[in-house]
């Protein structure tokens, strides 16, 4: 079976307006399945942002190709629906429900069939009730709701997460995870979840792609996560995923930090 | 939330009511004991010439003058910029194109600009029009290509990974996130109209409010030139005010917040 996804040798090579040219990513391959939740984990600065802009269409590789169902990628499609780390991608003149329905009117769908979609959604990520608020009068955790279910009502055949939870507090991103892991159990949509958090990555992953540190990064481990079911963080088996993970990234992030230095 | 009982009215409009006491009281004390002269009336003064020409009509006259051709010229400086402004903020070569004229235009003042356009126009309407034009088109055009420019990337993205076309990226994103900078341009835009328009008028008009100081420093007529004056300053603080209602009323959820 081919994958739903997958990275083929791929490279992006930015260039600096001083013309200094600086590759983020080289040979990188990966495989994303279908139904899948892959956790691209890996320390700041090794690029997992851009392997999610390259697959969500943004930005195009500078060589190497990326398949998703057999076709390369060549530009944004709603196939990928993408939750950004901030609010900015959020439109401020419209309403929550407005904002949900954003993809859907664009398609052109009839004003209360889109309507009725996307509180159906705002039900899913747990808004009902705050439809008619603008993003402004939300909190953090609220707003990436909006992003949530603002992709997922598209029914894009995956969802691409650049850190979502990273800005919010460890409150509202420990329930965040915990209200994902059971969406994604509702609707099994293949997720590509950016992180550089273990414990987020361990709490939400079916497998986790470790990322070597940049530049010229790439895939240096993937681990399947066997843990179905409940995940708390206290469990034997969740710690030695933990340790497992913890051991292949230790040295990638001492990497990663002496070279910030 | 409009003010409901005595007491809100007092801290919303307490402050204000004030200032503008204290302004007149100030204004009051220097006239009568500081300079004393009859060539700086006391409000009293100014307020009784006012009541005089409003009876008459003059004083309509002119200031309807005025707000005619700052309405006309500030209605089609912005019709013009916004697209104009679009265009610049939105593609390269157009702006590349285009900034040699705005860059080099507006930092001739439009108070220069009187003599050609005296010349060109004559000193009826279309010179003064042309005046507001001017004076209203670069800075809406520069206001709004910087809320193009200053559109956050991530929005755009979101929309194209939703499958929205260019098309409907500029109608449904681009356009709606750069009115709260078009709003703040024909603010600015308005304010410097004031300026332009009783400079044109004090040059070479018929009517006006900048007409009537002129006469009144021909013809000596002081209490004249401070009704004169008074009235510019409560014209451009009530379309102030009438322009930020606008903007909270009709164009709240535009907010430079988000």
């Amino acid at each position: 079976m081919t994958p739903l996804v997958s990275f083929d040798d791929v490279q992006k090579t930015y260039r600096s307006l001083q013309g200094v040219d600086y590759p983020a990513v080289e040979h990188f391959s990966a495989e994303i399945e279908a139904g899948e939740f892959f956790c691209l984990l890996g320390p700041s600065g090794c690029g997992k942002t851009t392997v999610l802009k390259l697959l969500a269409g943004f930005e195009a590789p500078t060589s190497g190709q990326i398949l998703m169902q057999g076709r390369p990628v060549t530009g944004a499609s709603r196939d990928r629906g993408v939750v950004f780390q901030g609010d900015d991608s959020l439109y401020g003149w419209l309403t929550a429900v407005e904002n949900v329905e954003f993809g859907l009117r664009m398609r052109g769908m009839a004003r209360s069939e889109r309507r009725e979609r996307a509180m159906r959604y705002l039900q899913l990520v747990g808004l009902s009730g705050q439809e008619r608020k603008y993003p402004a009068e939300l909190s953090g955790g609220m707003k990436q709701r909006i992003q949530i279910a603002r992709a997922l009502v598209n029914e894009p055949a995956m969802l691409l997460m650049d850190e979502p939870f990273a800005a919010l507090d460890a409150q509202t991103r420990a329930l965040m995870q915990a209200e994902l892991a059971g969406i994604w159990k509702t609707t099994r949509t293949t997720v590509l979840f950016i992180t550089h958090d273990i414990d987020e990555a361990v709490t939400l992953g079916t497998r986790i792609g470790v990322m070597r540190a940049g530049p010229r990064s790439q895939v240096k481990g993937v681990i399947d996560v066997a843990l179905d079911g409940a995940r708390t963080r206290t469990d034997d088996v969740f710690l030695r995923y933990y340790k497992q993970v913890y051991e292949m990234i230790r040295d990638e992030v001492a990497k990663s930090i002496a070279r910030t230095d | 939330m409009p003010p409901r009982t005595l007491q809100q009215l007092w801290s919303w409009y307490g402050g204000y009511a004030l200032g503008f006491v204290s302004l007149f009281l100030l204004w009051h004390l220097a006239s009568v004991y500081l300079v004393s002269s009859v060539l700086f009336p006391p409000p009293a003064v100014v307020f009784r010439k006012a009541v005089t020409l409003v009876r008459t009509g003059v004083l309509l006259e002119h200031l309807w003058a005025s707000i005619q051709r700052i309405l006309a010229g500030f209605i089609a400086g912005s019709l013009l910029g916004v697209p104009i402004g679009l265009a610049m903020g939105s593609f390269r070569p157009v702006r590349k194109l285009l900034e040699p004229y705005t860059e080099f235009l507006r930092f001739i003042p439009s108070v220069a600009m009187i003599t050609v356009a005296v010349i060109w126009f004559g000193i009826g309407e279309a010179s003064k029009i042309f005046l507001i034009i001017y004076t209203t088109i670069f800075i809406v055009i520069l206001n709004t290509a910087a809320g193009v420019s200053a559109i956050a990337p991530n929005k755009i993205r979101a929309a194209q990974a939703l499958g929205a076309t260019r098309r409907q990226i500029f109608f449904h994103v681009a356009l709606p996130a750069t009115v709260p900078y078009i709003l703040t341009g024909m603010r600015l835009a308005m304010a410097n109209s004031f300026t332009t328009i009783v400079a044109a008028e004090l040059i070479a008009a018929n009517e006006g409010l900048g007409k009537m100081l002129w006469d009144g420093r021909m013809f000596m007529l002081v209490d004249d030139i401070f009704v004169s004056l008074v009235t510019l300053g409560l014209l451009g603080f009530v379309v102030d005010r009438m322009f930020r209602w606008g903007i909270y009323t009709f164009a709240g959820k535009y907010s430079p917040a988000t």
